[in-house]
């Protein structure tokens, strides 16, 4: 059972700063990172790395934090969904989701932003097979993904256009 | 409104329009992209307790009793039965049968009997397993085919919770006329919505204070009409919020209703707000499914291919309680007979008790199932006549001026045929089912062409909406800001940036200067509830009329002269509220004059209009693996004007993709009534490398009634996307495929029974 055993103090970076959280070892990440720091724009769809909604980065690492024991991110480097934009700045794959229709109830979103964002670190210029692929792991019922195809089509090639 | 203005009011022919026909961006995106959209399980109340449910272990029994288990806390729970609600303990929909929580008898494997709730979630989860329903079993009803013979009456006097007749013409003298007559059977299985969002509930509640709901929810009314008989409180002492809600497709129409309850019955008994959120696992099982159906065609012909007569059966299991199932019976029964004229068309049908949990709503609302039943029935009767199942349905199309199966003369523009050529010229449909034919007689993977031509009525069925007489308000702020209260959810499909998009073209501003404001019944007005493919072109009308009211009020007052200027607005508002006092509007809906529905007889004007489509798949079957895979994919539709054309194709991509599901993935395992795959890893959904390009184009004929001209359109897609995936499949392989959805492990066996 996950609060099996005493809590312990995790300490990791977290968007780009130092943070700390207390939680039983075998807890969900997911559930320590929403409750312990608040950070509820991680979602949980299926509680069975399924569905991507809780996909978070992991030293650069795309996982589903609903499998990720929390005594695992001691140490780590972790990005979710509120580091994704600087400040006020939206990163260019939230900018393209918000143009070309890629979110609509918007549950699938961070955990998809995640995602592309992770692919295009990865490869700069995906074909669309590649870009099929690299978001396999992240389930959305409401567009059909073909929105979600466009807006991360978008994003690399304004990159790729604004050097 | 006399005849014949209304149907001049049909047609709206000024396309010049600023905001409407744009793809402005989603009005909440910037939320949802950055994570900082708040979610029902993203809000967290000071002392706040978990909740959870224990549900029956049987179908069908008697409770004799309850245990609670060794070794958990039992003193520090809250834990409610039936005895503890202090009003009626019924779930108030259309009728009152079903109960809140079971007392003495159950009737489905998944039915609430006891709540708990505990500061820790983990313990609650614990304790939830910890607790026994000891129960006597009863004999109970798991088929269609058993519920109609009455194996045993577990609804009722027969099972029977609703029937309709639908008669045009007399089809048992046109047999005679008919050179040829074709029968089929036809089935389609139980659907969940799998919005990635569970459901979930938070609820404050005592004496004092009365009931007030936060979640995601579809229909804030709904649930409000259900809280106020469960605590028996006058209906101002019960609230009902809506927080962004991360889908819903029909799956929480009537269900939220249920977890609202028992969160608010919990935190009415513990003083503390419960919050209650279902697990992957619970919502699957326990929640609403779309409703499984069986269908039966006789369909009389001549020979040069002339509809003479449809006789059509249809039936849905309803599962335990009556819920929604007549109000999804009625849409799947005036569907049955699609977008064609025949002189002589009975249909009749009924939604059947059984003992599993209920089924309910799912985008499209009955006529996926009916329509996928006549749309198979289409190709294999112009396959029996041996004419092309295009040419078939063309000498079939109905027109403008001609009477659907419910004898409603049809007064919009349609052109199906118009809209088949479209969608087979930009799919390559002829040149492909011409040179499939040819490579598929040397290759192990076969390929086909299908195509299913169809119809959707948007807004509530016959008198629907003259009974819900939905009302929105709106209110101008001294800025020039104008508020827009109505009780439509977003959960999306896009109801925000639709609104907005309305009141901004009505009234010459920027759609940033419309405020949506969040549904909560203590502060919006009844606009009905967020489901039928109403909200665009019945609500969004209401939107437009009390925009245009507001500006009526500002020229009537000699503040704004008729120049458009957001300044200009801004200015006069000030001015009015300044001067004479609050500016506002309050619009009700006037149901049309010309539109009449005859309850009784099941015929008239069952919808106000329609969104009228043709889509058509190209798919590939490996015959050695019985992978079937959709190339392809191409939906034309009319569905009048669009008011956001991003928004508009994101609702049919979606829908497309979910109609791939129901007729190629989602299979329910059923277990004496219970979901025994509640999980995402067993009942498969599409993922990104199952979904074929999804090409989607639009015919815009403005539609007068409509705001800007628009129709309605978020239920469509689901209605001929599977027939055309399996009328595809049945051109690839030659098998006559009468069942959906079509898993592999089917196809092999039909695959391997035709090899001998």
């Amino acid at each position: 059972m996950a609060e099996v055993g005493k809590k312990i103090r995790v300490e990791c970076t977290v968007n780009g700063e130092a943070a700390a959280f207390e939680a039983y070892p075998m807890e969900r990440l997911l559930d320590a990172l929403r409750r312990e720091l608040r950070l509820t724009g991680t979602k949980e769809g299926c509680g069975e790395g399924e569905c991507g909604a809780c996909a978070v980065e992991m030293d650069g690492a795309l996982v589903n934090s609903c499998l990720v024991p929390a005594a695992q991110a001691q140490g780590a480097t972790l990005r979710t969904i509120e580091g994704v934009a600087c400040a006020d700045e939206l990163h260019a794959i939230q900018k393209a989701f918000l143009l070309h229709g890629g979110s609509q109830c918007g549950i699938c979103t961070p955990g998809m932003i995640l995602a592309s964002v992770n692919l295009l670190d990865r490869n700069p210029s995906p074909s669309e097979e590649e870009i099929r692929e690299g978001l396999a792991g992240n389930l959305c019922r409401c567009t059909g993904y073909t929105k979600i195809f466009a807006s991360v089509v978008a994003a690399h090639r304004k990159r790729d256009g604004g050097g | 409104m006399d005849a014949k203005a209304g149907q001049n009011a049909l047609l709206n022919l000024d396309m010049d329009t600023r905001v409407i026909g744009k793809p402005v961006p989603r009005k909440e995106g910037r939320e949802k992209v950055t994570g900082r959209a708040r979610y029902v399980d993203d809000i967290a109340l000071p002392g706040m307790l978990h909740g959870a449910t224990v549900r029956s272990q049987l179908a069908r029994g008697r409770i004799v009793g309850i245990r609670y288990g060794a070794g958990i806390p039992w003193e520090e729970f809250t834990i409610v039965t039936a005895r503890d609600i202090p009003g009626k303990n019924c779930v108030t929909l259309l009728i009152e049968d079903q109960p809140c929580l079971a007392d003495g008898v159950i009737d489905h494997p998944e039915e609430p009997v006891v709540l708990l709730a505990h500061s820790d979630a983990y313990l609650v989860e614990e304790a939830r397993r910890a607790v026994e329903i000891v129960c006597e079993p009863l004999p109970a009803v798991f088929t269609i085919e058993d519920s109609l013979t009455r194996k045993e009456v577990i609804w009722g006097e027969d099972n029977i919770f609703k029937s309709f007749l639908v008669e045009k013409g007399d089809v048992e003298s046109a047999w005679a006329q008919a050179e040829l007559i074709v029968e089929g059977e036809y089935e389609t299985g139980a659907q969940e919505q799998l919005y990635i969002e569970p459901n979930g509930m938070i609820a404050e509640a005592s004496p004092e204070k009365g009931v007030t709901v936060w979640g995601s929810l579809q229909c804030p009314y709904y649930v409000h009409k259900a809280l106020v008989p469960v605590f028996g409180l006058p209906k101002h002492r019960v609230r009902v919020v809506q927080t962004e809600t991360g889908g819903g497709f029909g799956g929480k129409e009537e269900y939220p209703s249920m977890i609202a309850a028992h969160a608010a019955l919990l935190a009415w008994k513990s003083g503390r707000p419960v919050k209650i959120i279902y697990d992957r696992a619970e919502d699957m099982v326990a929640t609403t499914k779309r409703h499984p159906s069986k269908t039966r065609h006789r369909t009389g012909v001549t020979r040069d291919g002339r509809l003479v007569a449809m006789d059509i059966d249809f039936t849905i299991d309803g599962g335990a309680y009556e819920t929604l199932s007549p109000v999804v019976l009625s849409r799947g029964t005036i569907h049955a007979a699609g977008p064609y004229s025949c002189p002589n068309v009975r249909i009749r049908s009924r939604a059947v008790a059984t003992n599993a949990p209920p089924h309910g709503a799912f985008r499209g609302f009955g006529a996926p199932q009916s329509v996928f039943a006549l749309e198979r029935q289409m190709d294999r009767v112009a396959e029996q006549l041996g004419m092309t199942p295009d040419e078939f349905r063309r000498r079939n199309f109905i027109h403008e001026g001609e009477t659907l199966a419910v004898h409603q003369v049809v007064r919009e523009k349609v052109d199906m045929k118009r809209l088949m050529d479209r969608a087979f010229e930009l799919s390559g449909y002829h040149e492909k089912r011409e040179r499939f034919a040819k490579e598929n007689a040397r290759s192990a993977i076969k390929r086909g062409m299908g195509f299913a031509s169809f119809l959707h009525g948007a807004g509530f069925t016959g008198s629907g909406e003259e009974y819900l007489a939905s009302e929105v308000s709106a209110e101008a702020t001294p800025d020039g800001v104008v508020r827009i209260h109505a009780a439509s959810t977003e959960m999306g499909q896009g109801t925000n940036t639709i609104f907005s998009q309305i009141a901004a073209e009505a009234l010459g501003l920027p759609c940033e200067q419309i405020e949506i404001v969040q549904p909560d019944t203590a502060n919006v007005p009844n606009s009905g509830p967020t489901v039928a493919s109403r909200t665009s072109m019945i609500v969004g009308k209401l939107v437009e009329s009390a925009a245009l009211e507001i500006e009526k009020k500002l020229k009537d007052s000699g503040f704004l002269d008729g120049k458009r200027d957001p300044r200009a607005f801004a200015a006069a508002c000030r001015r009015y509220i300044s001067e004479i006092g609050p500016l506002g509007a309050f619009i009700r809906y006037d149901h049309p004059r010309d539109l009449h529905w005859d309850d009784e007889r099941y015929r008239g004007d069952a919808y106000g209009a329609y969104a009228w489509a043709v889509y058509v798949a190209e798919v590939s079957v490996d015959t050695r693996t019985a992978e079937t895979r959709v190339e392809d994919f191409v939906a034309v539709q009319e569905v009048g004007r669009v008011i956001n054309p991003v928004l508009a194709a994101g609702q049919i991509e979606g829908g497309v993709a979910q109609g791939v599901g129901f007729a190629l993935f989602e299979n329910i395992v059923w277990r004496e009534g219970r979901m025994v795959n509640g999980q995402m890893t067993n009942y498969v959904m599409p993922t990104s490398m199952d979904v074929p390009p999804i090409r989607v184009f639009f015919e815009e004929i403005p539609y007068g009634r409509g705001p800007g001209g628009a129709k309605g359109i978020g239920e469509l897609p689901l209605d001929g996307s599977a027939p055309a995936v399996i009328n595809a499949v049945a051109n690839a392989t030659g098998l006559d495929i009468r069942r959906i959805p079509m898993t592999p492990e089917t196809l092999l066996e039909m695959l391997e029974s035709a090899r001998g």
